[in-house]
């Protein structure tokens, strides 16, 4: 077998309190497409700002082409032909692809247009991609964006290639094209690594896959083996890598895999009554930094998961406010049980049985500095029975708070603690308390599982679920199509402040909702 | 009225607009330099006033006034450097930092005036004057543009030189790239930190070189508290001019105008109280705030220190 282009062996890093990395051994070779799975927290970031050059291992070494080197810095690490494309786009917006592109070079020198351009036409040509380079970089889609940072990380040399999460913000389009610049850089001889939490995209792409738990290898499936194997085998010998032999996590697996959109949620909902919500022609005014609102209109009814999908930034989050009475309708009108509370501001609506869980959990979700128990009744600050005459009646509130925790099985140390001390799955469930204890009827949810890890996701969809059951009209903002196949009814989709159009969920739904995604008509 | 409008006091008014507009550019453009690359660098005013000082001691002592911006400048520095391992290095506070700096430099600025020089105040001789050939010849606008210093014309040299800089160099990318995501800049390989620091100590030497020629050519002597606020109007130039340098400009004309207004109306002869004319040039500060705060475009990343793998 041929010398790894990249490998590390036996490579450990610690963090106060964690292993992140315990012995890690893994090969890169060139040509292949190496996917390392895992769950949050299993390590997979941390090695990954290893190779980069954003940390330094504590033990172990990092070999490239044979040699043992140290990456001292990102700059060591794009010199020795290592690039990475992180989770969050990290181009500057305001300046242009070429710009962004040359961003690095030697400082001494004056900007070379000229070179700039031939590199980045032989880059276009190697991805197959075409992309302004004059184009401002904050005006491209996020697809483009992606490319960009792939060049970015070519620039240099083109011998790794690092991938975290690339698919998590894309359009079912983009996926595709994603996934075509990844087998032209691999029959180009690139050594790539690919991260992602969804199997089937490990299984479509990878060539090998490895799999990460709680800071080790804990299995892995060599091209030979891969090759042999059903997409079934694939899934089924990763899944057993992943949890152990116990298939008490079968769910899991299932978000995993998204096997479970297969069985479409057989979920009947009752559409001859009146509608709970009704939305007609809701617009919003233009902020700084988000799209507003055009047209929006839809009807949703008590049981109903209505999930709103679409690429981010297309008005999603002015439409979560809005329905929450944290942002004003410039025209078009809310409707809840016959009464119209466009006009109504957040303890009115909230008083009528609208909640929001917003997708920012600490900063607007949560103040993060005060106890999980003040959190709690965040929404109710003055009222009684929390508050009399305007004095907290802390006793009160901390037998609410205790009484809460244990319901919702939030992990705390006490009441006491500060929310911004917990993890972010508990953060959640501390907004689902409040969000969700009493008299609600509609719930709006913004991308409730983002930055959860599997267990938290799905005890996220369990608690969105059962709400639904008991008769909430739940609508779920979400960025994450699988999601929505998972638990939603009827899938609309956010286009540049237009709600394009609601499809029911079921088969073909993907390819109707991909369609309105990037603007066509529903299909 | 009519005294307003003869020749000679024209010539003045606008001689001395250039007098006093030029610490404003110098500091308006070095602290362009800072908010590009994301530091808001309120000590600026502590960097004039040190550079002033170092400035004014060197000429007295060497007599030459271009050791005498050449010391302003690295006072401004030496003062920048203190923001650079502070709120650079370790990421604190940039306005607490700015404001003890300022606060600071005030009282050490006349502490050490007080020890040298007790309290006399000695002057400095007239500063050379680099006359431009045919320029200056032109009437009116001859003498009052044309005829002054040489830091004059460097400092609008810089002006232009810095356009070119943020336009069409890698210092210019980095800077732009450290103001608006510095995580971006990081993982091209580029450190944001010394980014930052190379922006700070420039605005430091510019504002220093800036308070410099306030001592040694505007007033020919050093004064503690000299400076009064030019480094402040310079934040607000910065702010208002979007990063274009030739805002700056244009901006340290209209402050430097209004600041002449005061001695050449008090010249002229007009009778209002000289309290009214000296606030002319701050009720200008929130006149230009008022009308034009909500145009200004400030970088993402500015007053943020930059911690690698924080978002």
């Amino acid at each position: 077998m041929a010398v790894p282009v990249a490998a590390v062996r036996n490579v450990t890093k610690r963090f106060p309190g964690v292993v992140a990395n315990d012995g890690v051994s893994l090969e890169f070779h060139a040509g292949e497409i190496h996917v390392l799975l895992g769950e949050n927290g299993a390590g997979k970031s941390t090695l990954i700002g290893l190779l980069a050059g954003m940390q330094q291992p504590d033990g172990g070494e990092i070999v490239i082409d044979g040699q043992p080197v140290n990456i001292a810095s990102p700059r060591a690490s794009l010199e020795l032909g290592i690039g990475t494309v992180f989770q969050h786009v990290l181009l500057v917006p305001s300046l242009s692809v070429i710009e962004n592109l040359m961003l690095g070079g030697p400082w001494r020198r004056k900007l070379l247009r000229g070179p700039a351009l031939a590199r980045f036409r032989e880059l276009s040509q190697l991805l197959g991609v075409e992309i302004d380079p004059d184009a401002q970089v904050g005006r491209l889609s996020l697809g483009e964006q992606q490319q960009v940072e792939i060049m970015r990380a070519l620039w240099r040399g083109e011998k790794v290639l690092i991938l975290d999460e690339p698919t998590s913000m894309l359009t079912p389009q983009g996926v595709k094209d994603l996934g075509a610049v990844m087998r032209r850089l691999r029959e180009k001889g690139v050594a790539l690594i690919l991260i992602t939490h969804k199997l089937v995209e490990a299984y479509e792409l990878g060539d090998r896959i490895s799999v990460l738990r709680l800071g080790r290898v804990v299995g892995a499936l060599p091209p030979e083996r891969l090759r042999a194997m059903s997409e079934q085998e694939a899934t089924d010998a990763v899944i057993e890598m992943m949890f152990g032999t116990v298939t008490h996590h079968e769910r899991d697996a299932e978000i995993l895999v998204g096997r479970g959109r297969q069985a479409y949620r057989a979920r009947v909902v009752d559409r001859t009554r009146a509608p709970r919500l009704s939305v007609r022609g809701l617009t919003t005014e233009a902020t700084r930094g988000a799209c507003p609102l055009r047209t929006v209109d839809f009807d949703l009814w008590p049981g109903e998961v209505l999930g709103i999908a679409g690429v981010d930034g297309n008005g999603q989050k002015h439409l979560a406010e809005v329905l929450a009475g944290q942002r004003v309708a410039a025209s078009g009108t809310i409707i809840l049980d016959g009464k119209d509370i466009t006009a109504d501001a957040v303890p009115e609506r909230r008083r009528h049985g609208v909640r929001y869980v917003t997708d920012e959990r600490v900063g607007e979700g949560t103040v993060g500095s005060f106890s999980v128990a003040t959190n709690l009744v965040l929404k109710e600050i003055g009222a009684s029975p929390f508050f009399r005459r305007g004095i907290s009646d802390w006793d009160y509130i901390h037998d609410h708070a205790r009484a809460l925790i244990k319901r919702n099985d939030v992990r705390t140390p006490s009441e006491k603690t500060p929310v911004g001390k917990l993890s972010g799955g508990n953060i959640q469930k501390v907004l689902l308390a409040r969000e969700l204890n009493a008299e609600a009827s509609v719930v709006v949810f913004n991308k409730p599982t983002y930055g959860l890890d599997l267990q938290n996701t799905r005890l996220a969809h369990e608690r969105i679920l059962a709400g639904a059951d008991q008769g909430l009209a739940t609508i779920v903002i979400s960025t994450d199509l699988d999601e929505l196949l998972e638990i939603a009814d009827r899938i609309g989709v956010m286009f540049q402040g237009h709600l394009a159009g609601i499809v029911e969920n079921g088969p073909d739904v993907e390819r109707k909702v991909g369609l309105l995604m990037t603007g066509a008509k529903a299909a | 009225m009519e005294a307003l409008l003869n020749q000679a006091f024209l010539t003045s008014l606008l001689f001395g607009a250039v007098t006093a507009g030029v610490p404003l550019l110098l500091a308006g453009l070095g602290e362009q330099i800072s908010e590009k690359a994301g530091v808001l660098n309120i000590g600026i005013e502590g960097m004039m006033l040190f550079g002033a000082y170092t400035g004014f001691v060197a000429a007295y002592y060497s007599g030459s006034f271009s050791l005498g911006f050449v010391a302003g400048g690295i006072g401004g520095a030496l003062v920048a450097s203190l923001v650079v391992l502070l709120c650079i290095r370790y990421g604190l506070n940039q306005i607490v930092i700015g404001i003890a700096i300022t606060l600071g430099i005030e009282g050490l600025t006349a502490l050490l005036h007080y020890f040298q020089f007790s309290r006399t105040y000695p002057r400095l001789d007239q500063a050379p004057v680099w006359a431009l050939p045919f320029l200056s010849d032109i009437p009116v606008l001859g003498r009052a543009l044309f005829s002054h210093n040489p830091i004059v014309y460097l400092a609008v040299v810089l002006m232009i030189a810095l356009v070119w800089v943020f336009r069409a160099t890698y210092v210019g990318l980095n800077l732009e790239a450290a103001g608006n995501k510095p995580a971006a800049l990081d993982a091209a390989g580029v450190s944001v930190v010394k980014t930052r620091a190379f922006a700070v100590l420039a605005t430091g030497f510019l504002s220093g070189v800036g308070g410099a020629y306030m001592a040694n050519v505007g007033a020919g002597l050093f004064v503690p508290f000299m400076t009064g606020g030019a480094g402040f109007i310079g934040i607000v130039l910065a702010m208002l001019a979007r990063g274009k340098p030739v805002w700056v400009l244009l901006g340290a004309a209209l402050f430097g105008i209004s600041l002449a207004m005061t001695t050449a109306l008090q010249v002229g002869g007009i009778n209002i109280p000289t309290d009214v004319v000296q606030m002319l040039p701050f009720a200008m500060v929130m006149l230009v705030l008022v009308i034009f705060a909500r145009h200004s475009v400030l970088p993402p990343a500015l007053g943020l220190p930059y911690v690698r793998g924080e978002r």
